[in-house]
């Protein structure tokens, strides 16, 4: 058979076409295979709340078997991953909302925590970084490279600092000892700190020769050129120290100021029944935040990379 | 004073409040662990020089937490920032919902450690999910956390945990890469292979030291999920310096315990300043 030109450049292209939408094909497979492994924990928590507390220790009793003496439940030789429950009940959210205050309790102790902590901290931050981003000098970068470094340190690391420092101001054992720590830890001043960098120092010295101070170029200028970043680094270390379990362990020996991540960390192997329940009502700020927050967290994070620290 | 000394006074006063508060709650007390490290007994108080850190150097209990801690870290970050750059690439061709798909990959940042632990147990359990999957195929079953395989479990957490966030970082360093440099390099017959090599990762050079830095954080944190899930003695290869340092700490042992923390500073000051001075070098020629 015998084609014009025209008709080979025809087919070809019909070809490259196809290869394309077959590439596109695969790529988004990949792409929903993948997403659907890191959803699944999500989905799971939430959709097991709903089961009865019966349901659930049938379902997952094995393992933690070891830890429920003399279960009466049948429990099954092994674990029954089940996306939808049997039958629907709000039981374990009437336990844990309405006969079991210690969870609130713990809730709001969270909440007490977390918030000062991510308004101060990112206060404070804000400040510090404009400092490092005006008027590099050696010793400032050097200062800074410190910032990193201890912001690396596994907690186990500051762990003793920490206890001595806590143990000199005469704050271990309360809430203080939590704040403190948290209002000055490095890491949002070295995410800010990233963002003002990326403010060209040009627009500064403009303002400054138009007669603005220091205060004003920080107030007028640099805090509204970093309102994505504030946005994305407040998420960060609202999840971050909402899911805080060392500090507390550490800081605070009466488990009734203890916030309920850590609460929670020890119902996995008690109260299974409830875990699903108390996790879903715990994930619901960082979930509204995530949803509200997510293009600014985006946006935040998208910025974050670029820059020389 | 000139105008130019005055302001850069200013700027110190702005950066005061925070490092007055670091300085007070963990430079200072890191003097007095150093102390700590350097004498025998809290009631003694001789000095005996780096004897403790002889004797921690040489505790095999060490050995093997320094030795998981590095072999986990060294495995786990490199994975983290290749995979992510990997599904970097794949966002950055045309395909349907991206948005979605950022979400999604994103959504592990929120979930609390409790959860994240109870579904990690639910599906690496010996009577687990994955052991009733590879039983159906006529595997045998693994009891994932006291084995071999119980770092890949982990290093498999750290990843679904951490990989959503660095593709963000990523996706948004490709963006930024001028189009009419990759343009150049098509006309001048650069392969698809050499374009990345030479000129992405080239450009992405800050950004891949910000994600290691990053990952390298987030890697020491999984020891919390690890914590929660396996306690405070799990399977040998599972233990890492934080169970050294958490046990050190429980029997009260500060001398042992601060010579380990000031190794554990040391070696990630020389990490953190080595990853500087080679992306300085690959960087330098490129505004970032």
């Amino acid at each position: 058979m015998i084609r014009s030109a025209d008709e080979t450049a025809f087919i070809a292209a019909g070809n490259r076409k196809r290869a394309e939408y077959i590439k596109t094909g695969i790529v988004t497979l990949l792409a929903v295979i993948f997403a659907a492994i890191f959803l699944l924990p999500i989905v799971l928590t939430v959709t097991n709340s709903f089961m009865s507390p019966s349901e659930i220790n049938a379902n997952y009793g094995s393992i933690f078997a070891t830890t429920q003496k003399g279960g009466k439940v049948f429990v099954s030789k092994t674990v029954n991953l089940k996306l939808i429950p049997d039958m629907i009940t709000f039981s374990q959210y009437f336990t844990v909302l309405l006969r079991s205050p210690e969870y609130l309790f713990k809730f709001w102790n969270s909440v007490i925590y977390v918030v000062p902590i991510v308004v101060v901290q990112l206060l404070i931050a804000m400040l510090a970084s404009f400092g490092f981003a005006r008027y590099d000098s050696r010793i400032k970068r050097a200062i800074f490279f410190l910032y990193i470094v201890m912001m690396l340190m596994p907690y186990q690391v500051t762990l003793v600092p920490n206890f001595l420092v806590a143990r000199f101001l005469n704050i271990y054992g309360g809430r203080w000892a939590i704040w403190l720590f948290g209002f000055f830890s490095p890491f949002a001043v070295y995410l800010f700190t990233k963002f003002m960098k990326r403010i060209p120092q040009e627009v500064m010295e403009a303002a400054a020769i138009d007669g603005a101070n220091e205060w004003m170029i920080f107030t007028r200028i640099c805090m509204p050129l970093c309102k994505g970043g504030l946005a994305s680094i407040a998420i960060l270390v609202f999840f971050d120290y909402w899911n805080m379990v060392e500090q507390p362990l550490i800081l605070l020996p009466d488990s009734d100021l203890h916030p309920l991540s850590v609460f929670l960390s020890k119902i996995n192997t008690g109260e299974i029944s409830l875990a699903f329940a108390v996790a879903v009502i715990y994930l619901i700020p960082p979930l509204l935040i995530f949803l509200y927050g997510e293009d600014y967290l985006v946006e935040g994070i998208s910025y974050q990379g670029g820059i020389k620290g | 004073m000139t105008a130019n000394k005055r302001r850069s006074v200013i700027s110190w006063l702005f950066l005061l409040p925070s490092l007055l508060g670091v300085i007070i709650f963990f430079v200072a007390p890191f003097f007095v662990v150093i102390y700590y490290s350097m004498i025998d007994n809290p009631i003694q108080n001789n000095f005996v020089g780096f004897e403790n850190y002889v004797t921690v150097f040489n505790n095999a209990a060490f050995r093997q937490a320094s030795f998981n801690t590095l072999k986990f870290s060294l495995v786990s970050v490199p994975l983290a920032v290749a995979l992510s750059l990997f599904l970097a690439v794949v966002m950055e061709s045309r395909i349907p919902g991206k948005s979605y798909f950022r979400s999604f990959f994103l959504s592990p940042l929120m979930v609390p450690t409790a959860s994240v632990v109870l579904i990690w147990q639910v599906l690496f359990n010996y009577n687990g999910i994955v052991n009733k999957a590879i039983t159906s195929f006529g595997g045998g079953r693994i009891d994932f956390l006291k084995s071999d395989y119980a770092q890949v479990v982990i290093v498999v957490l750290f990843l679904w945990k951490n990989l959503g966030y660095n593709m963000i970082l990523f996706m948004a360093a490709l963006s930024s890469i001028p189009k009419e440099l990759i343009e150049v390099a098509a006309l001048e017959h650069a392969s698809k292979a050499q374009t990345f090599w030479y000129i992405k990762v080239r450009f992405m050079s800050s950004t891949i030291l910000f994600v290691t830095i990053m990952s390298l954080i987030n890697s020491f944190k999984v020891f919390r999920e690890v914590y929660l899930m396996t306690g405070d003695y799990p399977y040998s290869s599972l233990y890492m310096l934080q169970h050294f340092m958490n046990n050190t700490f429980a029997s009260l042992d500060y001398q042992k315990l601060s010579s380990a923390a000031i190794i554990m500073f040391v070696v990630v000051s020389v990490l953190v300043f080595i990853m500087y001075q080679v992306e300085n070098f690959y960087g330098k020629d490129v505004e970032g």
